[in-house]
């Protein structure tokens, strides 16, 4: 007891006293550190806050983040991330724990950006952002390009440069943004949502002239390649740079190193078409000129077979010519022997004509009435009137008697 | 955009398109005739479209919600 109370008097803390020392002398002795380790239980809370705890083989410390310092942090801190913090040991007297407060925190291996890059990149592509399916076409011909970069800055001189020189026809719409600092992205991000509304542009080219990783930010941003995206008109990314692909350029429709390379595009589309036409306008020629042989071999081969039926023809016309002459020569002979054969004919008439017998003594007697040749007295009675011809001359009798068998 | 070149695409297939029946060989002679005629128009005016000259460079602004069209002053064409 009196030991108890020795001990007592001696150095008796209440459990705030003790550990406000051990609040004390745990702060004075590391005030900042770094501390390394792997985050596991990562616990973001509705306040903005972060809780974790970062542990290795051997051991576990909890953090926390506030809001104040993690509003600004690139990446995003998960379980799993092996990372260097910075920051001061606290001690929390209501539950009677230690834990670092985290003011700034690395990714170990990795730079904070790259990590950003990597874990955005991933979560886009897990959107689809990147799918080669989505990337639309360029027109066959842009003649009005769009570009969103800083009107001030290298990349609008070398496409303008280019343009003029290779497609001078093309039209340029220059939405001028800022493409470094902090507003840079959500510049970029309108001025391609604002020429997709304006719509005339019938490409867009996404521009910067190029820079250091860090002055190519903007062009990685989650806002810039949504709008990409997002974006009606199809685009190229043109940001001049070396090593890395910005997300841009993984999302965008198509994408170039330079910006020259660019406007490039532009001017062998334009050249590549004009060839075309003067193939096809050759071809045109080409194949008329095909039919116009065709029709005139035709024509050649119609005529040979058109020349032969007409020597037939001029050889039926002298056939003909002959048969007429023959012809002409028979009717005449024929004439001529129709006419002797009938004078020979008249002549045997002449001595068969009964006139002729009246000649030798003989006459002929006719009914005048009827005029009936009288040659048997049967045919007649008394009282008719007959005409009797001589060989010369004529009388007119009444019969006075008929005799039969006289 | 310029009404040529609105046309720029239709008249460039309708030119592939007269150039296939052409070579098919299957139009009566007065139709092919038309058909060149008209292929040859079409050449020439989409070479005419693409070699235009005549461009314009501005700068797309937006104030108060309304889009406004500047003229940029490129500082190449200065040179001349």
């Amino acid at each position: 007891m009196q030991n108890n109370n020795q001990s007592l008097s001696k150095n008796i803390y209440t459990v705030s006293e003790i550990t406000r020392d051990i609040k004390l002398i745990l702060e004075n002795t590391f005030g900042q550190v770094w501390v390394e380790g792997e985050i596991s239980n990562f616990r973001p809370a509705s306040s903005g806050h972060f809780y974790l705890t970062l542990k290795d083989e051997q051991a576990i410390i909890s953090a926390a983040m506030f809001r104040g310092a993690n509003r600004d942090l690139k990446f995003g801190l998960e379980d799993g991330l092996k990372v260097i913090c910075f920051g001061k040991i606290d001690v929390y007297a209501p539950r009677g724990q230690y834990q670092l407060i985290i003011e700034r925190i690395e990714p170990k291996g990795i730079g904070a950006q790259q990590l950003a890059f990597e874990q955005l990149k991933n979560k886009l592509a897990k959107e689809g952002m990147f799918d080669p399916n989505h990337k639309k076409e360029l027109p066959l011909m842009p003649f009005c390009a769009g570009i969103v970069t800083s009107s001030a800055g290298a990349a609008v001189r070398d496409i303008l440069q280019i343009l003029k020189k290779g497609a001078p026809g093309v039209d340029v719409l220059i939405r001028s943004v800022r493409v470094q600092g902090e507003t840079s992205a959500k510049e970029i991000a309108l001025g391609i949502q604002e020429l997709n509304e304006f719509g005339k542009a019938d490409v867009i080219i996404v521009s910067r002239g190029g820079g250091s990783t860090e002055d190519l930010w903007s062009f990685n941003e989650e806002v810039v390649v949504r709008a990409i995206y997002n974006s009606k008109i199809p685009v190229i990314s043109a940001v001049g740079h070396q090593i890395n692909q910005t997300l841009s350029d993984l999302v965008a429709d198509y994408f170039v190193e330079t910006p020259s390379a660019a406007a490039k595009i532009i001017v062998d589309k334009k050249n590549s078409l004009l060839s075309e036409i003067d193939s096809l306008r050759h071809e045109l020629g080409f194949a008329v000129s095909e039919i116009l042989n065709r029709l005139s071999h035709n024509f050649v081969a119609l005529r040979h077979m058109l020349k032969s039926p007409m020597d037939r023809l001029l050889e039926k016309g002298q056939f003909l010519d002959e048969l007429n002459s023959s012809l002409t020569n028979n009717m005449r002979h024929c004439l001529n022997m129709t006419q002797l054969t009938v004078g020979s004919l008249i002549k045997r008439l002449d001595t068969l004509s009964p006139l002729s017998v009246l000649s030798r003594g003989y006459s002929l007697s006719t009914f005048v009435s009827t005029g009936e040749i009288v040659d048997s007295s049967e045919k007649l009675k008394p009282g008719d009137i007959v005409k009797t011809v001589l060989n010369k001359g004529a009388f007119i009798s009444s019969v006075q008697e008929v005799i039969k068998n006289g | 955009m310029a009404k040529e070149k609105q046309s720029f695409e239709e008249d460039l297939k309708r030119l592939q398109k007269i150039v296939e029946e052409l070579s098919g060989g299957k139009l009566a002679l007065g139709e092919s005739l038309k058909k060149y005629e008209e292929g040859v128009k079409l050449a020439q005016s989409c070479s005419v479209t693409l070699n235009d000259a005549q461009r314009k460079v501005e700068l797309l602004m937006k104030n108060n919600g309304k889009y406004s069209l500047d003229k940029f002053e490129d500082t190449d064409s200065k040179e001349e």
